[in-house]
């Protein structure tokens, strides 16, 4: 753990150095985030509700992707080098560490211009709080707490499916970018919009839905109260990708000379 | 114009080699696209009254949009353009006899357009096999098919023309990243990207639509699947013309100006 703070201390100030380029990278990212939710507002405006939400329980949606995928990214982005990681060898050095590997991999690159979004995510949870979206108890301020941080842990899961893919093919699949971006893109609603079939993708194979379509049914009061019980159910998706990375690690051929 | 004619070539055929990134950027325009019309779906089963055009033709909207995606993407920036604004190496442009700001053009029609001819044949043809209304149809009637071809053109020259003046820009400021970042975002609210136009509000529709973003893949689009109609047609085309000239002089003046003040180290 002190390791871990020593690095991430090592990667704000490594962001820091170059401060304006810093700030314009946090606002880029935001302007990304504050489109999508325009379109949201804009299409609400015009529509009023769409599947029986409305605009503040739209946003408290919203709000709970942007937290999960932003902290994810935050931590675990380093992933997104991998591929850099293994074609130029690096992670011969890694293996060498007496250190776990996949720690090792995660410190080596960090994001702390996703705090702009994680910050962004607050205000709209505040707002959305505050809009009377919920009527809230405090087991649901609870069951909110789960799907943001069980999200993370979620899109972490996808991250590492990536990176993993990346030790077979030895050059990152722009095409599983569909699985990294478009969730944060496509979690502005409820999954449950766009139909049983990707319902039903979200839930049982990559099960985004078990932290945001699902547990929102439960706060929202139409659901039963299981359902806030869900997001714990989806780290069981990270099983899989940890038997994965490990068939990876052993898999590795070094690509170094 | 022979020079530039082979710059165009040069670019289109290096661009054609990259098939396997055509496949993946292709499978996920399917994917995105997809998902895309399930939402308006959503809208549309609801409140299908309050739609500024039918089903049918937003999802051929969409479709279109991600078919020709690599035509107007704002954000396919050529960071080796930039790179050699940025580090000097743009000296070497000048010596060859051509003008810097049309070797860009040439190069950056090319690339889009051998990008987008990779791509869009399986994404039109996915999107017109789906049942109606969630697929593509040719909507547009015979009389502006022509206009619809000459919009994408002018669609292409619009994008190219912003492009090239950012890259112009580079010359004055040290990092361009900012305007980059800032263009993007407009060009996604205001050209819609992300919401097509009649969907906006009020008011800052009417905004959007004289913004040089509104003429770029709002035109097209939207006269493809009717929603642009013949009388209308001239009015939007003409502002496509007229910010086509604007940027294109704008960019040809920042470039030969930054190129006359540049000062070049090294040896």
């Amino acid at each position: 753990m002190k390791l871990y703070l020593k690095f991430l201390s090592i990667h704000v100030r490594s962001a820091m150095t170059y401060r304006a380029s810093f700030f314009l990278s946090c606002l880029g990212h935001l302007l990304i985030t504050t489109n999508v939710f325009l379109s949201v507002v804009f299409l609400l405006d015009r529509f009023g509700s769409v599947g029986g939400y409305t605009l503040p329980q739209l946003s408290l949606c919203y709000a709970v992707i942007l937290a999960g995928t932003s902290l994810a990214e935050c931590f675990a982005r380093g992933i997104d080098a991998f591929g850099r990681i293994l074609s130029e060898a690096q992670f011969d050095r890694i293996m060498l560490r007496p250190r776990p590997l996949l720690f090792q991999v995660l410190c080596q690159d960090m994001k702390p211009t996703m705090f702009a979004r994680v910050l962004q995510a607050a205000v709209m949870l505040v707002w959305a709080i505050g809009s009377g979206a919920v009527v809230w108890t405090p087991v649901k301020a609870i069951v909110l707490a789960l799907m943001i941080l069980c999200g993370a842990g979620v899109f972490f899961g996808v991250y590492l499916v990536n990176a993993c893919v990346t030790f077979f093919t030895l050059e990152h699949i722009e095409a599983l970018n569909i699985f990294m971006d478009g969730p944060r893109e496509y979690g502005k609603y409820p999954f449950g919009i766009y139909g049983k079939p990707v319902l039903l993708v979200l839930t049982f194979l990559v099960p985004l839905a078990l932290v945001q379509h699902w547990p929102l049914q439960y706060l929202f009061d139409r659901g039963p109260a299981w359902y806030g019980l869900l997001p714990i159910v989806s780290l069981v998706f990270l099983i899989p990708c940890g038997l994965l990375w490990r068939l990876g690690v052993r898999h590795y051929r070094s690509t170094g000379s | 114009m022979g020079k530039y004619w082979s710059f165009f070539k040069m670019r289109l055929m290096a661009c054609l080699q990259y098939r396997a990134a055509a496949l993946a950027g292709m499978s996920t325009q399917l994917v995105w696209g997809g998902m895309e019309v399930l939402l308006y779906r959503a809208f549309w089963l609801e409140h299908p009254e309050r739609f500024p055009m039918g089903m049918e033709a937003l999802s051929s909207y969409i479709w279109l949009q991600q078919a020709f995606l690599a035509l107007f993407m704002l954000w396919d920036w050529d960071y080796d353009i930039l790179r050699s604004v940025k580090e000097g190496t743009v000296a070497y442009e000048l010596l060859r006899p051509t003008d810097l700001y049309g070797m860009w053009m040439a190069k950056a029609a090319g690339t889009r357009l051998a990008r987008a001819s990779l791509r869009m044949f399986p994404v039109l043809l996915v999107g017109s096999l789906l049942p109606a209304p969630y697929g593509l149809r040719l909507q547009i009637p015979p009389e502006t098919f022509g206009l619809f071809l000459l919009s994408m053109v002018l669609m292409v020259l619009v994008v190219c023309a912003y492009n090239l003046l950012v890259y112009g820009l580079t010359f004055y400021v040290t990092d361009p990243n900012g305007i980059m970042v800032l263009s993007v975002a407009a060009a996604d609210l205001l050209g819609g990207a992300i919401v097509p136009l009649p969907f906006l509000p009020d008011g800052f529709r009417q905004f959007a639509e004289l913004t040089p973003f509104a003429s770029m893949q709002n035109v097209p689009l939207r006269i493809f699947n009717g929603n642009i109609t013949l009388p209308e047609i001239p009015g939007v085309m003409g502002l496509q013309v007229f910010w086509i000239v604007t940027l294109i002089l704008a960019g040809y003046l920042l470039t030969r100006n930054g190129l006359r003040r540049a000062v070049i180290l090294g040896g």
